[in-house]
């Protein structure tokens, strides 16, 4: 009896299995692998040690790559959400039709286009001969071209742009709950519209600006093809900097190293991030 | 009368920094919004009007219009394997995702305890990791248990970061399906596998179409994980685009980007009539 029980209780769970299988062995199994040989000693010898560490926390180089990483995207979210949240807000003032189709298309297309190909289309606006400095020139506003790539701020133009939709898509989510009546309360009984914004718009869709920030920090310190193709080489971040260890120097154990610095940097934020966004949520909905 | 007056000399000032207030909020608004407009979109419009270029370097704005370099890439044959490749991986990667995914979203819609959560919060994880941590890791653990790099362990590491998209796509549309429905349908003697087909399947099928379209361009557009996993034979799109734009700039790169976008443009427009695609994107389940 308790045996037939068991079986039908595991038969409405078979399902999930083959994934969480599937996962065990090919994401988390290679994960606490990378870890264990990020604790390995250099030289060949056996047993555990936090000597590669000791080795990247001791390096003002190695720390001002994991700094520049961290501050490119804090730097990133603050562009995206300063430039996302009017977006977010016109289209969720936008009624229900075309125009709203067609901001909905506009806002989702860089998102479903190759990486690589946003990445080339900002070369082409910020290079040499490119769209911003060929204006510059023809304006006469200046006379040599600028250096727009390889620097610190044609990263952080071109990743706002790819990592954007990000940011929007959950604060448009976060604003299609808001009740219109708030606001329109707000207004009615005499409150100026910035105080609206402030005291209603904006601590309503805290959910949804931490959420987008959460997504946009951790896909742009972790962005690979961007900071590498504008950056030209001449910019160092993480994730340049463990693809350089491992695939050009074979430095396996300092590369596992590397990411798990970068993994755990990764999950601390997000981790701060959603549980400030569970605050917020339980704040939103008493 | 003089009541009315006196009202209204008391309101206006107030009335009036409203007004200001208002108009700079609008203003506000509408400039960071029209940013915002500009800056999404200015790249793909100069890159789809640069790669009709009739000129031989890569410029903006052209020296006139043509379609020749979208013609020179025909004689581009390790192009085409890659783009191969990349379609072979694409589809074998979603397919096998359809399959994990969907049964995973079924028990995870059907029960609601600490342990689906803590299985969801695994299946949705990928999502949140460092690629290039993944694609080392799995590199580290190929090397490992002695796996050379094939086509194999490409599709089974894009499986790891592409599961997230049709778990959670299936799982939105399941949540519009109410519990009873398949008691219903249990209750008046359909089997399970009968109550699947008629009841489950169709409610999820939008869910697992949406899912498999974000599922498949996330594996066709990979460049992170592959990086690690692919070598000449096996070279996937990206990975030889990226090399292609980081050597020279050549119109030829602006000519296949142009290609990517129109067909990913006009499968969206495609997806938003069939299953209103913009309703997975924007949720926040």
């Amino acid at each position: 009896m308790q045996a037939k029980a068991l079986l039908k209780a595991g038969r409405g769970w078979a399902l999930v299995f083959p994934l969480t299988l599937f996962l065990m062995i090919f994401y988390l199994a290679p994960i606490v692998l990378m870890v264990i040989t990020s604790l390995s000693q250099a030289g060949e010898t056996e047993g555990l040690s936090w000597s590669q560490y000791a080795e990247f926390f001791g390096d003002g180089f190695n720390l001002k790559v994991l700094w520049d990483t961290v501050w490119l995207g804090t730097q990133t979210t603050i562009v995206c959400l300063l430039l996302g949240y009017p977006l977010a807000l016109l289209h969720s003032r936008t009624r229900p039709g075309n125009w709203r189709s067609i901001l909905t298309f506009l806002i989702v297309l860089p998102l479903l286009t190759s990486a690589v190909v946003r990445t080339f289309a900002w070369i082409v606006i910020l290079g040499r001969q490119g769209v911003i400095n060929s204006a510059l020139l023809s304006l006469s506003i200046i006379e040599e071209p600028l250096r727009l790539l390889s620097t610190h701020h044609g990263v952080i133009a071109a990743l706002s742009q790819i990592q954007m939709p990000l940011m929007i898509l959950p604060l448009i989510a976060s604003m299609a709950r808001l009740d219109p009546n708030l606001e329109a309360a707000s207004a009615s009984l005499g409150s100026p519209a910035w105080r609206t914004f402030w005291r209603i718009t904006f601590p309503l869709t805290l959910p949804g600006i931490i959420a987008g920030s959460m997504l946009v920090f951790s896909a742009s310190v972790s962005s690979f093809v961007t900071p590498s193709v504008i950056g030209g080489g001449r910019l160092m971040f993480m994730p340049m900097y463990i693809y350089q260890q491992a695939v050009s120097l074979f430095n396996y154990p300092f590369a596992a190293t590397i990411s798990t610095v970068l993994l755990i940097t990764v999950l601390a934020v997000v981790t701060l991030l959603s549980s400030l966004g569970s605050l917020t949520r339980s704040y939103t909905r008493t | 009368m003089a009541n009315s007056t006196l009202v209204r000399a008391a309101r206006s000032p107030k009335q009036s920094t409203k007004d200001w207030n208002g108009r700079t909020f609008n203003w506000a608004m509408k400039l960071g919004a029209f940013s915002a407009l500009i800056l999404l979109t200015a790249p793909t419009i100069i890159i789809l009007i640069a790669s009709f270029s009739a000129g031989e370097t890569l410029r903006f704005p052209p020296p006139g219009l043509s379609i020749k370099w979208y013609i020179a890439l025909r004689e581009l044959p390790e192009l085409w394997a890659a783009t191969w490749n990349s379609l072979w991986v694409a589809t074998f990667t979603t397919l096998a995702c359809i399959v994990l995914g969907f049964a995973a979203a079924l028990v995870l819609t059907e029960r609601r305890s600490r342990l689906t959560q803590a299985l969801e919060a695994l299946f949705m994880s990928p999502i949140a990791m460092p690629p290039l941590s993944v694609g080392l890791a799995l590199l580290v653990f190929y090397n490992f248990i002695g796996w050379r790099v094939s086509v194999t362990t490409l599709v089974i590491s894009h499986i790891v970061v592409g599961v997230p998209y049709l778990v959670r796509t299936i799982l939105v549309s399941l949540s519009q399906m109410d519990g009873s429905f398949r008691d219903a349908s249990a209750s008046l003697g359909a089997n399970g596998w009968y109550t699947f087909r008629h009841i489950t399947f169709p409610l999820a099928r939008q869910g697992v179409i949406a899912g498999s379209f974000i599922t498949f361009l996330t594996s066709f557009d990979n460049i992170t994980v592959s990086l690690f996993l692919s070598d000449a034979r096996t070279q996937v799109l990206p990975v030889r685009m990226l090399t292609l734009v980081q050597n020279n700039l050549d119109v030829r790169a602006a000519s296949i980007a142009g290609v990517l976008v129109f067909a990913t443009a006009t499968l969206m427009v495609l997806m938003e009539r069939f299953v209103n695609l913009s309703r997975f994107v924007v949720t926040d389940r």
